[in-house]
């Protein structure tokens, strides 16, 4: 009764949309990024703030006119920087550039005033430098020091790897180092993740159905699992509590986890989508609660209790130790937990690009879908309930 | 009418008239009635019991006269009444003669018995006076004896005296002759006498050694008889003694006081001799000649003639000799260390028949081997023998079920290799006759491995058949039928091509790689076919040839099915999967590999999109030969493709145009929205059905979802718009006919150029009657 959980919340864009990010930066607000792919019209950045209590959606919106954006990242130090990955058209060529980005400081302001009218006169996002990408080719995506200072960046453009530095309040890009991918063919990376772990030294990417793991400070490859996946990796994500676990999904359908020292064999296997899983993300708080989003329409939340980094069902508290018996009793009557989907969410009608869980609060997620349909669910409450108590 | 007071005069009347043996059924009556009358029953006995109270009765005892006379006057009439009188009258007559008869007998025997007194009388008297003069003689003569008795008294004593010192000077006699005759029963070797002349003569020497003369011919017995028992004991340590002169030693040793324990011990040590020959025999043939040489029949023949027959004669004359407790347990305990060796080495051998060619001679060794056991069970009743000797063979047994086992597991894949190859070799126009077809090569498989199936069900079959001694014991009848042959070999087998096909799905890899698709199909249908036929039919059959009693639980035909029902779904959806992605990657790569913004007009549909209706094509060729065509829904149009291709495009104008028409952003995509608002969710990678539409509708699935999400990666040109709707109107002219619903075509199709012209920097589409064009030149 008390367990009955919210019903979703739907939010519908104008366009067809890919970007999606979680305010990194900000806390408090349950806010989301979403960024537009249209070529005929101007794009637009969303800044979706979910109100939890009234289970509302209250949005703004700013204009990004460089082009359709195919990525998104906002800054883990300033929640008013961000950055976009999109193409650009000119001379009959179409190249995906980079840039870093900052909220009009006036944006939230004239959303509440007049909340209708926000998308009649969008206001624009004020560029701060671009990631300048001519001489490496289209930027896959740019990737943010996880819990920097918001002075370092990534970018994967092609089959290199651009480890830039931010200087003067962001309005400057400079390159720091560079790393190239070289082998037989036209080797592209299609998508990579900064690693929290180990003081933020390693990165991973993925180029066709292989996972590579680099070394930021030599940018040198430190390992790489060949044929990850059947066919094209589409996503990965680092476990944020075990620095060397490792999520990653692909086009033939599956959720690989992986312990990056033993790369032979994956430490699991889900494969629960009926077609290619695009975006895989592990919840910031409680890692065994996983999102997967796929281009069956689905997004499937597990809960890979087995890999996770806490321990099975709650064990003893150090002020229970007195009435240990007891407690021992209740674990033995208390299954341990199996890996389990916990849900699966069929609110989308088209293929699910990317999910996302939010900054401020773990229990909640958005996932967005080609059509423009933006999604917001929350765990169940039963399973919070069981993970927290 | 007086009778009644005078009925008994009347029976002496009439006895004269009627003679008494006239018949002997009416005397008998009159005899009975007389006894009746004194109160006598049949047995003689006085009985009290009153037959009938009725007065009427004129035999009863109430007999009333009056009430008779009354009843009858009353009852009859003058006729009856006359009637009765008469033959009353002649009872009576005949009554009153039994009765004279009787007494006149009876008075003759009175007058002989008094004649007979009286003589006795006489004859007594004399034989009195006799008697007398007898006892007088008698007196006399125990006088005269008396006397004589006492006269010779004296010489008798004396003539006792003098028998009895006869008979001491001959055994002294004996005594001081034994050492010489022993001596020479020593040098005839006439052992026996020997002993026998010792053994009367040792008492007696024992008891009077203390005499010097004696001790003397002691101390020569002794020293005599020391080296006899040497000789004894040398002779039966000579292995070349026959077992009776053995037996003979043995017997005499034990007279000799040899301790019997010693005996048992050195006639088993000399037996183990002989055996360690035996085995050694045995292992040496063990180790030199691996197999090749002699078969295991011959050495089990080797191990019963040589070890296993000499074992019973030495439990036979060693059961002769000693017959204590003890011996028995050191025989058993001799028996089970030899066994035990024996059991060793015949296992090695066993070990050693790998080849699962000739069942039948392991089992007619492993029979010989376990009947020649079973004389050491009568023999030696207790002993394990005979039971260790069947473990061995229940334990040959099992080890065989598991050797063909893996030799039919081996034989599956040899011929899933030879499958592989057949599928492998070039299928040229020419040797279109040389290559066999899908459906040939699984009929070729499938009864190949039924066959082999078959015959290894024979061979096993040996070990129950009715011949063999070890064919009744309890393993054979059960366990060896149920879990053994049943489970341990039929099941394991199924289960077995189950999962190795179901492996098939898993290791290949998701590029399709290692496992030919055509073998996935393959495979796939003999799965099915074995869900359901085969497998109901394997196990009946083995379950008739094997009267399989199941007192275990086994396992039943529907999980069997049901299991290589699971692998056959496996297999298919594996091949959906894996023609899915050859064709995925070719559309893929077409995708990702053009640039579309500066492509040309397009002129021809791509060679990619011919390409993949040819593969569809192949593939559905291909399914054709092993599936079902399956059901599809009913066609919207008339099938043949020309009349279609008129309807599609009429079709495609309504549908594609507003997506072309940028009018407003929420318009663009309003009509596929609705639709999918209206169709059910596709499912791109699900399980299919066990028919070719269900698997070809799988095939176009996965590549067009392919398709429509490279595209949706890809930005156009209006040249690249039209391109693809080019491709797809081919696309939609041929792979309609494949599918179950030619909607889902429809549909996909309809999203990807759909898509494309969302990703479209000038879409401007093509008219629909120069695409029909394009695609109709081919």
């Amino acid at each position: 009764m008390k367990m009955e959980d919210d019903a979703p919340v739907i939010y519908g864009l104008e366009f067809q949309a890919r970007a999606l990010t979680a305010q990194t930066a900000e806390t408090d607000a349950i806010r989301f990024l979403v960024g537009t792919q249209s070529l005929k019209f101007d794009n637009q950045i969303h800044i979706i703030d979910f109100d939890d209590e009234n289970n509302m959606i209250n949005k703004s919106v700013l204009l990004h006119d460089a082009g359709e954006i195919w990525h998104i990242s906002g800054s883990p130090a300033d929640k008013a920087v961000l950055t976009t990955c999109y193409s650009k058209t000119s001379e009959s060529r179409v190249l995906t550039c980079a840039a870093v980005w900052r909220m009009p400081p006036e944006w939230e302001s004239g959303n509440h005033e007049s909340p209708d009218d926000s998308s009649n006169n969008p206001q624009t996002l004020e560029l701060l430098c671009h990631l300048d990408n001519t001489a490496h080719g289209s930027v896959a995506c740019v990737l943010w020091e996880p819990m920097g200072d918001g002075k370092r960046l990534i970018s994967l453009a092609e089959n290199h790897v651009l480890l830039w530095d931010l200087q003067e309040s962001s309005t400057k890009a400079k390159i720091s180092s560079t790393a190239t991918l070289e082998g037989k063919g036209q080797l592209k990376f299609t998508t990579g993740k900064w690693s929290p772990h180990h003081n933020s030294t390693q990165l991973a990417t993925a180029n066709d159905t292989a996972i590579r793991g680099w070394d930021l400070r030599s940018m040198s490859q430190i390992y790489c699992i060949e044929n990850a996946h059947g066919q094209l990796v589409r996503d990965l994500d680092f476990n944020p509590n075990k620095q060397y676990y490792l999520a990653s999904c692909g086009d033939d359908c599956k959720v690989k986890f992986w312990d990056v020292r033993h790369i032979n064999e994956p430490v699991k296997c889900l494969e629960e989508h009926s077609h290619w899983v695009w975006s895989v993300r592990y919840n910031h708080s409680h890692d065994q609660l996983l999102l997967t989003g796929s281009s069956d329409s689905r997004v499937i939340l597990s809960n890979m209790v087995s890999i996770s980094s806490e321990p099975f069902g709650h064990l003893v508290d150090d002020d229970d130790l007195s009435d240990n018996e007891e407690s021992q009793q209740e674990d033995k009557g208390k299954e341990p937990l199996q890996d389990s989907i916990i849900a699966t969410y069929e609110e989308h009608e088209d293929s699910v690009y990317a999910v996302e869980w939010s900054v401020a609060d773990p229990w909640l997620f958005a996932s967005l879908s080609y059509d423009g349909r933006l999604v917001i669910n929350r765990v169940p409450r039963a399973l919070k309930y069981r993970i927290l108590l | 009418f007086m009778h009644g007071s005078s009925d008994k005069h009347s029976l002496f009347f009439n006895s004269a008239t009627t003679p008494p043996d006239s018949d002997p059924s009416q005397r008998r009556r009159v005899h009975s009635m007389l006894k009746h009358y004194y109160g006598l029953n049949e047995e003689g006995k006085v009985t009290e019991q009153a037959e009938s109270l009725d007065p009427c009765d004129i035999n009863g005892p109430h007999f009333d006269p009056e009430v008779y006379l009354n009843k009858l006057r009353m009852e009859c009439s003058l006729g009856e009444l006359m009637d009765h009188e008469s033959c009353m009258v002649k009872q009576i007559r005949s009554l009153d003669s039994d009765m004279q008869t009787l007494v006149y007998e009876n008075y003759n025997k009175f007058i002989s018995a008094t004649d007979t007194i009286r003589k006795m009388k006489n004859d007594f008297k004399k034989m009195e006076d006799e008697m007398d003069c007898l006892s007088a003689n008698m007196a006399a003569i125990t006088e005269f004896s008396a006397h004589i008795s006492g006269t010779l008294q004296d010489q008798h004593a004396q003539i006792t005296k003098l028998s009895g010192v006869h008979t001491l000077l001959r055994k002294l006699q004996f005594l001081f002759e034994l050492p010489a005759r022993l001596n020479k029963c020593l040098e005839l070797q006439a052992y026996a006498q020997a002993v026998s002349a010792h053994r009367r003569a040792r008492c007696v020497l024992q008891q009077y050694s203390h005499m010097p003369s004696f001790r003397g011919i002691q101390d020569d017995c002794h020293v005599i008889m020391e080296q006899l028992a040497q000789q004894l004991r040398q002779k039966f340590r000579d292995g070349g003694s026959s077992a009776k002169d053995l037996s003979e030693c043995v017997e005499l040793l034990l007279q000799l006081d040899e301790p019997a324990e010693e005996l048992c011990d050195k006639f088993l040590s000399h037996a183990q001799s002989r055996f360690e020959a035996d085995l050694q025999g045995l292992e040496a043939e063990l180790k030199d000649s691996p197999v090749t040489d002699t078969d295991i029949l011959e050495f089990i023949d080797r191990g019963c003639n040589e070890f296993v027959s000499s074992l019973c004669l030495v439990i036979a004359s060693y059961q002769e000799l000693f017959i204590n407790q003890m011996a028995n347990g050191k025989l058993h305990v001799f028996v089970d260390t030899l066994a035990a060796r024996y059991f060793s080495l015949v296992e090695r051998r066993i070990q050693e028949e790998k080849g699962v060619s000739d069942n039948s001679l392991l089992v007619r060794a492993l029979d010989r081997f376990h009947r020649r056991l079973q004389a050491i069970s009568k023999l030696l009743p207790g002993s394990a023998v005979p039971s260790q000797g069947t473990e061995i063979v229940v334990r040959a047994a099992r080890e065989r079920i598991k050797q063909y086992l893996s030799a039919l597991q081996t034989f599956y894949h040899d011929s899933l290799t030879d499958v592989r190859q057949a599928l492998a070799a070039p299928r040229g126009a020419t040797s279109k006759d040389a290559t066999p077809s899908l459906p040939e090569l699984l009929t070729s498989l499938s009864n190949f491995i039924l066959n082999q199936l078959k015959s290894v069900l024979a061979s096993v079959h040996l070990f129950t058949a009715k011949d063999i001694t070890f064919s009744n014991k309890p393993y054979f009848k059960g366990e060896f039928c149920s879990q053994g042959v049943r489970e341990g070999l039929v099941v394991s087998f199924i289960k077995f091509i189950c999962q190795s096909s179901r492996q098939y799905c898993e290791s290949a890899g998701d590029r399709g790689g290692s496992t030919p698709p055509a073998l996935l199909l393959l495979l796939s249908r003999l799965c099915l076919d074995y869900e359901t036929s085969t497998i109901s039919y394997i196990l009946t059959l083995t379950d008739e040839q094997f009267l399989v009693q199941h007192h275990t639980p086994v396992t039943p035909v529907t999980a069997l099915c049901a299991e290589a029902r699971e692998a056959a779904q496996k297999l298919l959806n594996h091949y959906v999967k894996v023609q899915g992605l050859i064709i995925s990657q070719m559309l893929r790569k077409s995708v990702e590999t053009r640039d579309w913004v500066n492509t040309i007009e397009p002129r021809n549909v791509r060679a990619v999109m011919k390409r993949v209706v040819e593969d569809t094509t192949s593939i559905d060729v291909q399914v054709g030969l092993l599936y079902e065509e399956g059901v599809r829904k009913a066609h919207s149009s008339d099938s043949s493709k020309r009349t279609f291709s008129v309807y599609s495009s009429s079709r495609q104008q309504i549908r594609y145009a507003p997506s072309y028409t940028p009018s407003a952003p929420m318009d663009t995509n309003l009509l596929s929205n609705i639709h999918k608002l209206f169709s059910e969710r596709i499912d791109i990678f699900s399980p299919v059905e066990f028919n070719k539409v269900s698997v070809l509708t799988g095939i176009i699935k996965i590549s067009l979802k392919t398709f429509l999400e490279c595209v949706r990666l890809r930005t156009f040109g209006r040249y690249g718009l039209q391109q693809i709707q080019v491709d797809c109107h081919y696309l939609q002219m041929y792979l309609w006919r494949f599918v179950s619903d030619e909607n889902l075509v429809h549909f996909l199709l309809d999203e990807i150029v759909g898509s494309a012209a969302h990703r479209c920097l000038d879409p401007s589409p093509m008219e629909q009657s120069v695409i029909e064009v394009i695609c109709e030149r081919g």
